[in-house]
């Protein structure tokens, strides 16, 4: 391929997010709770074998950075165990290895109890991530919701799928991420330009990670970039 | 003791304590302001001129040529920046009030070379031209031509990238760029390249590189940090970006880095001196962590088979997302960079790895091994030893699974 593309934007535009004031940035480094999860995940997956009847979902994409299948076995409403693959660094590996753990533990989660679990839950437990690493951990909730959707469908509990477009992201605001995803394809592609439009963050700024996560998302289905 | 290898001289290199040794006498003895009109000022400004003539002799350049700067960046700004703003006014008298100057830029280079031209493109100040690179991330000097304009005052293209080691045809380059301002009659555009990765391996020599301003670094030739040079051609004309006490000819003010010019000349003597047999050494071991490493499965090299820096091994392991194999490297006491985004503060990838036509989902694999003058070859032994297990693993834990025809123009 000798004709490639020119460079499509400036880091610099990406590099926005991460500015936090020079005494609140962690820095790089990982927690030990972090470190233990990455370098001895829990409940990943080994063999597809045992799980091909698990309730499965599915989120992100590998051109994105990101990208993570769950599977789920649920035992009267209760999750009984959950596996797991990501395509991810060390925080994305971390974070789905510690969700897998919180809906496993004592004898397990109940599934609406776990669809209202947020990355914020998850990387509470991890003792924090560093600040420009907090979009890398945002994808495990999403995976496991639309593997509860795939329980719901496959248990006759149609009425209880949530459409993952009418998600409210911004809970103050009431942004969800469909109103996000029309402002993509209105062609706001930086957290600024998107915020210019929806105003998310503003209400909840402890959003904006997953608004960021959702804007690339978007932009990845929609653009290819 | 935990086994340490470190193979990231791309990003930084030891001092050498030979380098550290000319240095000491000038951070507490001859400490003088080589501005200084006395006894210690006068011997400081001996020693930065000495240094000075000593660095302009390597590329073949005049003393009066070498500016010095705090790095590689810096450099690199003073001549993306310092050049269209310094034309900016002329141009418009010739071409019109709403003409800027125009510059070409090569896809892979440098973020200190990419970012300041974006910026100035931002702020409507210069015309920018981004030409791109083959799959090897080596730039086809027809392709600048065909991007020349009579309002273009400079080409920017790195002598070696950076990420996976490609060397470009500078000196092809430079012909073309003569040739062309021969046949306009003008003195633009420059060549400006940045040398800093190339410096340990190729000849530089701004004579047959035909190069107007070329950026040198101490830090990645085993001379001391925040130190570096502009070499800047006679009758060469840049805006300075740094003012106040005129030191440098009025080009770069600041009281000189006594001990970082010098051990920078030191350094920059021990890498040209010893590059010839440094390259050799280095070749063979890169050829067998290349060939040990694309020996495990789904595996692709970045950058230029052959014309490559002789330290640069830049592969990308389908599948599996580079910061994670990075952090597993270093588990095992192995230290190595990726161009994955998570590895960076911003959320794209390598730049460098896009620019050759490799997939988003391939640039987030890339993992870059640089060798050094400590590297043995035990030391790549033990990580063709230790790779295979990293990629399986992470692999394992990998829900993707991407077809290799994907990546047949890589691969073949």
């Amino acid at each position: 391929m000798s004709d490639t593309q020119p460079i499509a934007a400036a880091t610099n535009e990406a590099r926005k997010g991460d500015v936090v004031a020079p005494t609140k940035e962690k820095g790089w480094f990982y927690t030990d709770t972090v470190k233990d999860h990455f370098f001895h995940p829990k409940n990943f997956l080994e063999d597809e074998a045992d799980y091909k009847d698990a309730y499965m979902g599915m989120v992100g994409s590998p051109a994105c950075g990101d990208a993570m299948k769950v599977w789920l076995k649920i035992e009267d409403n209760k999750i009984k165990d959950f596996k797991w693959k990501t395509f991810g660094c060390a925080s994305a590996i971390a974070s789905t290895s510690m969700l897998s753990v919180m809906v496993t533990e004592n004898g397990g989660m109940p599934v609406e109890e776990a669809l209202k679990l947020r990355p914020q839950d998850i990387m509470a437990r991890l003792g924090g991530l560093p600040a420009r690493k907090v979009h890398c951990s945002v994808l495990g909730d999403k995976a496991l919701r639309s593997a509860v959707n795939d329980y719901y469908r496959k248990s006759g509990q149609i009425e209880k799928i949530e459409v993952e477009a009418g998600r409210i992201i911004d809970k103050v605001l009431k942004i969800t991420d469909h109103d996000i995803e029309e402002a993509v394809l209105e062609g706001a592609d930086t957290l600024e330009k998107v915020q210019q439009r929806t105003k998310v963050g503003t209400g909840d700024p402890s959003c904006i990670p997953e608004v960021e996560q959702l804007i690339r998302f978007y932009k990845e289905k929609y653009f290819g970039a | 003791m935990k086994r340490l290898i470190y193979l990231d001289h791309a990003a930084t290199t030891p001092l050498d304590s030979r380098v550290l040794e000319t240095m000491r006498p000038y951070f507490s003895d001859v400490f003088g302001n080589p501005s200084s009109f006395h006894t210690l000022g006068m011997r400081a400004k001996e020693a930065v001129t000495e240094a000075r003539g000593r660095i302009a002799k390597l590329l073949g350049g005049h003393e009066d040529e070498i500016l010095f700067t705090s790095g590689g960046t810096e450099s690199d700004n003073m001549a993306v920046l310092g050049v269209p703003r310094y034309f900016m006014n002329e141009l418009k008298k010739v071409h019109g009030p709403e003409v800027v100057p125009h510059v070409i830029v090569s896809a892979v280079e440098h973020h200190a070379v990419i970012e300041p031209l974006i910026w100035l493109q931002r702020r409507k100040e210069i015309e920018l031209t981004t030409v791109g690179v083959d799959r090897y991330g080596q730039v086809n000097p027809k392709d600048i031509v065909a991007a020349l304009k009579p309002t273009t005052v400079l080409v920017t293209v790195m002598m070696a990238n950076n990420e996976i080691g490609t060397i470009q045809p500078i000196a092809d380059i430079g012909r073309e760029l003569l040739k062309w301002r021969k046949e306009q009659k003008t003195a633009l555009p420059y060549l400006h390249t940045d040398a800093c990765q190339a410096t340990g391996f190729l000849e530089i020599d701004v004579e047959k590189l035909h190069a107007d301003l070329l950026t040198l670094n101490g830090s990645k030739i085993y001379g001391p940090k925040g130190v570096g040079a502009l070499y800047v051609r006679r009758g060469v004309k840049f805006q300075p970006l740094i003012i106040g006490g005129g030191q440098e000819r009025n080009l770069r003010s600041g009281t000189e880095n006594v001990p970082g010019i010098i051990g920078l000349a030191k350094a920059l003597e021990l890498a040209q001196a010893d590059r010839e047999v440094e390259s050799a050494r280095l070749l063979a071991l890169r050829e067998k962590l290349a060939a040990g490493l694309l020996a495990i499965p789904k595996t692709i090299l970045n950058g230029h088979p052959t014309e490559r820096l002789p330290n640069s091994v830049n592969v990308s392991f389908i599948d599996i997302e580079g910061e994670a194999a990075v952090l597993y490297l270093d588990a095992e006491g192995v230290m190595a960079s990726t161009g994955s985004a998570c590895a960076s503060t911003s959320l794209d990838p390598s730049h460098v790895i896009l620019a050759t036509g490799l997939s988003y989902e391939a640039a987030h694999g890339s993992i870059r091994f640089t060798l050094g003058h400590a590297t043995t070859e035990e030391d790549v032994d033990y990580v063709i030893k230790i790779m295979p297990a990293i990629v399986e693993r992470l692999r394992m834990m990998s829900p993707v699974n991407l077809d290799m025809k994907y990546f047949e123009t890589h691969t073949n």
